[in-house]
């Protein structure tokens, strides 16, 4: 059956916008008809039931439902305990899929911010900047999957003594004549830090923005009094940079966490998780589709929501005080 | 203060000083660029040659450049649907949230009620949560009311999955609205949604177009959720999925698979260099966004 495009795009566009339009404007009648004090009760829920309801649905309920799935069998029919925890903790497939996340979690994370930071504090003295910045950044609006193709191109590997067509064994073996042509994304040593280095292609422009703009933020008088008390420029970025960026670090690089840890696209197009390359998230999609274990995949999937628990509270923290201050 | 001499010689100094730098920066900008320029180059090189020898040989007269490519992953690889797909999944996924979110905003920021604190922390903690943690539940509700495989099920995802972040950053933007504006309209007679529509929405522009780009971007680029809730369906896959498989069934065939990719590039390279500014501070609020 083909899906009538016409029709789609004329309920896209027409009919959402004069639904959600014919809500306000009922609600509101509901509410003028109402005796003063049950309009002002009423009202507030009309506004935000939408939202509210679609959060329940699709985030509120799937989560906790999830946590309870983890505690049951494949099926979601019987009760097991901690088992699918144990499985995730002693199956030689999870503990590689564990290691591989930490791999991702360390690399993705220092690399993306040191080549942000030089980058931002480059860029910063230079004429060209915004031309050097949107260089970088460009990656940020391709899709992980148009990144998959770039990178699987760029690694593409073809025998010693025939003309490579990937860039990156092209570039090595005119640099160096003895070097061996290598099959980046097959061989175990070097696929998962091949498919990290397509991650911090994408994310380092992020890294770099956001550290940038911390950076335009230092006052340039601090900087000007301890050039003119002959600090050199190092000892300037060690000494003062530094410290004073650390709030904007530690910003980038919890979002940069939060983001590493549920990495995806990138395995799933490159590797597919094949040859030792299988990450949280790709483990689990395969639980739920391949192997249909849905106990399995809900105690992976909450492992993830525990690693992030942290940063949730911290943003709550972070509300609270913005909220006391304002 | 130096001499005239004296300043020339530390000048000529920190032009030379300043070489690495540029040499440095310009290299990882080269590196930066060279991954996509490839894949530009190659998307218009006939077959025979894109799979003989490199990209940059393309440079080389005789010149041999083609449009087949596009035109086969248009017509034969289902490219052209697929970006119409994307289209269809994208733009209402991307209209409605924010619809939704700027009302709940407008709540949260302007009217009192009960519980609404609690409820707006509930939206802050949602801001972060894996979406792998809604996957299943989601999938066996949208299974049991056949909202699988086709687009009312998808814009309804990626509403929800995209709410609470709009939410927060509408908020964020609406409840520093002046007081008095608000205020003299209600004593002009004005009811909410009037004051909503004809207010609050217009001087929330500058917050809206972030928010429009960023989430757009998410939804265009988005892989898993599409994957889950579109299934195998090439009717309505959009080109993230249909690329991912042209990736299992061509392998090799790189002429097909670059032409594929950079259409699916082409809008949001297109939204980058119109609206940079508008981007990069969605992205900039966004950087508490997962």
């Amino acid at each position: 059956m083909h899906t009538n495009y016409i029709l789609v795009a004329v309920v896209a566009l027409a009919v959402i916008p004069i639904f959600l339009w014919a809500y306000l404007m009922i609600t509101e009648r509901i509410a003028a008809h109402a005796s003063r004090k049950a309009a002002g009760i009423l009202r507030p829920w009309f506004w935000i039931l939408p939202a509210v309801s679609l959060l329940i649905i699709f985030l509120v309920y799937p989560v906790v439902n999830t946590v309870v799935l983890s505690f049951m069998d494949a099926r979601s029919e019987n009760f097991v305990g901690l088992q699918n925890y144990l499985y995730i903790f002693s199956d030689s497939g999870m503990l590689v899929v564990l290691k591989n996340n930490l791999l991702w979690l360390v690399f993705f994370t220092l690399v993306c911010l040191m080549l942000g930071l030089l980058i931002a504090v480059l860029s910063d003295r230079v004429k060209y900047e915004s031309v050097a910045k949107a260089c970088i950044f460009l990656p940020m609006a391709i899709s992980f999957v148009a990144a998959g193709v770039i990178w699987r191109f760029m690694y593409e590997f073809r025998p010693a003594g025939t003309p490579q067509i990937g860039t990156v064994n092209a570039i090595l073996t005119a640099l160096f004549p003895n070097f061996e042509p290598k099959a980046w994304l097959f061989n175990r040593s070097t696929n998962n830090i091949a498919l990290i280095v397509v991650g911090i292609w994408m994310w380092t422009g992020f890294a770099m923005v956001i550290l940038s703009a911390g950076l335009k933020g230092i006052s340039e008088d601090v900087l000007e009094a301890a050039r003119i008390d002959g600090a050199g420029e190092i000892a300037i970025f060690f000494k003062i940079i530094l410290p004073l960026m650390m709030p904007t670090i530690t910003v980038v690089a919890t979002t940069l966490i939060i983001n590493v840890l549920k990495v995806f696209d990138i395995v799933y197009v490159m590797t597919n998780g094949n040859l030792g390359t299988e990450v949280i998230a790709n483990r689990m999609y395969k639980e739920m589709f391949n192997f249909r274990n849905y106990g399995r995949a809900s105690a992976i999937a909450t492992l993830l929501l525990l690693a992030i628990i942290p940063v949730m509270i911290m943003n709550l923290k972070r509300f609270n005080a913005e909220e006391k201050n304002g | 203060m130096a001499s005239k001499s004296g300043s020339v010689s530390t000048g000529w100094k920190r032009v030379l000083g300043a070489i690495p730098l540029h040499v440095v920066l310009i290299l990882i900008c080269i590196a930066w660029i060279i991954p996509s320029a490839g894949l530009l180059v190659s998307s218009f090189r006939p077959r025979s040659m894109v799979a003989t020898n490199g990209w940059w040989e393309a440079f080389k007269t005789p010149f041999a450049f083609t449009l087949e490519n596009y035109a086969y992953v248009l017509t034969r690889g289902n490219m052209g649907r697929s970006f119409v797909n994307s289209l269809l999944i994208a733009v209402p996924s991307t209209l409605i949230p924010i619809f939704i979110g700027a009302c709940t905003a407008y709540a949260f920021a302007w009217m009192r009620f009960p519980l609404r604190k609690p409820l707006y922390l509930m939206v802050v903690a949602l801001i972060v949560v894996p979406l792998q943690m809604t996957l299943i539940p989601v999938l066996r509700l949208f299974n049991k009311i056949g909202l699988t495989g086709n687009f009312i099920g998808i814009w309804l995802a990626h509403t929800a999955y995209g709410l609470p972040f709009a939410i927060y950053l509408l908020r964020n933007f609406i409840s520093q609205l002046p007081r008095s504006l608000i205020e003299s309209a209600q004593i002009d007679g004005a009811s909410h949604p009037t004051i909503f529509l004809r207010l609050v929405l217009p001087t929330s522009i500058p917050a809206i177009s972030s928010l429009a780009i960023f989430q757009f971007m998410w939804v265009w680029n988005d892989l898993l959720i599409a994957l889950i809730f579109l299934g195998g369906t090439p009717d309505v896959a959009p080109m993230t999925v249909t690329i991912s498989s042209m990736v299992n069934s061509y392998g090799g065939g790189w002429e097909y698979l670059t032409a594929a990719a950079f259409i699916s590039m082409v809008l949001p390279l297109v939204v980058f260099f119109a609206l940079q500014k508008y981007f990069v501070k969605g992205v900039l609020a966004g950087s508490i966004k997962e």
